[in-house]
């Protein structure tokens, strides 16, 4: 077994089917810590990691990643004190100004994210912020549509991770900017639902810079013995508080430097 | 309410003010006070420092963020006005002895060079007649004990104004994306807050262009020169003996203020 596991191999596999059906037909569970309080965050990436291959023998391709629960804000509104990272597929990716529909969600939210695609591979321990914009080769303007297949959109860290850090839908869109020609700490954004701001910051509100965000995310890979390929796209997390959609919601994500994404919910 | 109260309650601010202490609540001992007067008790206030030899630079403008206007339970800005003694450098050591109970607001402050006269100023007119932008300080103080204000106590007092700093960063609005222009607020080395212009009134300029139409409805106008500080972008930041604030505008620069002493309260 290996160092942090608490749980069997069957155990995963269990709990990897269980979110991998909660996932599919977009109903809710309870968290996996109800049944197994023991459940560690490896465990929580275990499952993750188990989900993963599941996707990928699906047909899915794997886009990139995701670190999560990244901002002060992010962390209060959930209850944890330590980022997470989830894997991102193209069948997860929805376009900029698609219409994108509620009916195989449970309760989504929409946050602001800076997002950068790398052209270098990464690898972890001891990536630095320095070393992912070395590597990034460009960043551009994302809305990430999480979606806890959690009752309440109620979790702890092993459970949230399990469920591959909420990840539901992804828009990457705006302007591609290199991040060397912009300031990415202070990146301002503002959220508009239907045409009234609900959220509002500034990008350092991800770990003081989203760059370190990334850099976290590859050491994070790095204990589960992976690597960030070149060519990933990846989010660096909420930058606002992730407000609560529904179907006839319009949100348009507007940042500074990098233009703006716009979405729109259906049935 | 009658002249004579108004100079009285004007008076009563200035002198605690001048001695940095605080009064009880105006609103509480005069239930019927309204806004207008408490703009007079405040024109009143005001005259008393010019009178004592300070000079007019600029405005404040206050109220202007949803949170704040929750609190308050007044859904639009007020203002005050800024006088020479309250103005520090930027790399000037605030001295905390000279305030009472005072907090920190990092704001984006315009300085114009053309006069503004409302009523019908837009936005536009806003840009038009700026000089530059620049990232401020404004360190808010109140006179009313506790900060118990409601709407009328802070109006009264001078919209609680302090004193403030204006950063050597300069910038030209027509340069900058003022209503996305992101600002990142530090305390003693660690994030405090984030936020972004249009916290503001959907932009700091919609709060400079509702300045100039509603002193245009008094027959006041903003005059080429004045400093106008447009309302904060963050929560108010507690202060005390050897803080240090930095407040960073993307694509603008910083402005860096320290503290020193103790207040009054």
């Amino acid at each position: 077994m290996n160092p942090g596991l608490n749980l069997t191999r069957e155990d995963i596999v269990r709990l990897c089917e269980r979110v991998d059906g909660a996932q599919r037909r977009a109903y809710a569970i309870p968290k996996l810590t109800d049944e197994y309080p023991a459940m560690t965050i490896a465990d929580g990436y275990a499952v993750q990691a188990e989900l993963r291959r599941r996707y990928l023998s699906r047909g899915s391709r794997l886009v990139g990643w995701k670190a999560g629960l990244t901002s002060r804000a992010k962390m209060l509104q959930m209850g944890v004190h330590v980022p997470s990272i989830g894997f991102l597929t193209d069948d997860m990716y929805r376009p900029e100004n698609s219409a994108i529909s509620t009916s195989d969600l449970v309760h989504p939210r929409a946050e602001c994210e800076v997002a950068f695609v790398t052209k270098k591979t990464l690898k972890g321990p001891h990536c630095t912020r320095q070393d992912v914009l070395d590597a990034t080769d460009y960043v551009l303007p994302a809305v990430e549509i999480i979606d806890s297949r959690f009752s309440g959109f109620k979790f702890d860290l092993p459970s949230v991770v399990a469920d591959n850090g909420s990840s539901a839908r992804y828009v990457a869109g705006g302007r591609a900017r290199y991040p060397a020609e912009i300031d990415l700490r202070t990146l301002g954004v503002v959220m508009e639902k239907n045409g009234e701001i609900v959220a509002m910051g500034a990008s350092a509100a991800v770990l003081g810079h989203p760059a370190e965000a990334i850099a976290m995310l590859v050491n994070i890979l790095a204990e589960q013995g992976e690597e960030l390929a070149a060519g990933s796209f990846v989010m660096s997390g909420g930058i606002t508080e992730a407000i609560p959609v529904k179907a006839g919601d319009c949100i348009i994500a507007r940042y500074q430097e990098l233009g703006s994404v716009s979405i729109r919910f259906v049935e | 309410m009658n002249d004579e109260k108004i100079a009285q309650y004007g008076d009563e601010l200035y002198n605690a003010w001048h001695a940095c202490r605080t009064v009880a609540p105006l609103l509480q001992r005069e239930p019927e006070i309204t806004i207008d007067d408490a703009y007079r008790i405040q024109l009143r206030m005001v005259e008393c420092r010019v009178q004592a030899g300070e000079r007019i630079v600029g405005k404040k403008i206050g109220v202007t963020s949803k949170p704040v206007q929750d609190f308050l339970g007044v859904y639009q800005p007020d203002f005050g006005q800024l006088t020479s003694g309250m103005i520090y450098q930027e790399g000037e050591t605030i001295d905390l002895g000279k305030l009472i109970q005072p907090k920190a607001e990092a704001e984006l402050a315009f300085v114009l060079k053309r006069d503004l006269i409302g009523p019908g100023i837009t936005a536009m007119d806003v840009i038009s007649a700026t000089d530059y932008v620049a990232p401020c300080f404004e360190i808010v103080d109140s006179r009313i004990t506790d900060w118990k204000i409601k709407i009328q106590d802070t109006v009264a007092d001078n919209a609680s104004c302090g004193v403030f700093v204006i950063g050597n960063a300069h910038g030209d609005p027509r340069k900058l994306d003022i209503a996305l222009a992101g600002m990142v607020l530090e305390k003693n080395g660690e994030l405090f807050s984030t936020s972004v212009g249009a916290a503001v009134q959907g932009s700091p300029a919609n709060a400079v262009a509702w300045l100039a139409n509603t002193l245009g409805a008094l027959g006041i106008p903003l005059r080429a020169g004045e400093v106008i500080l447009s309302g904060s972008q963050s929560a108010l930041v507690p202060i005390v003996d050897g803080d240090e604030l930095v407040c960073s505008i993307g694509g603008l620069g910083s402005c860096r203020v320290k503290f020193a002493g103790r207040s009054a309260v």
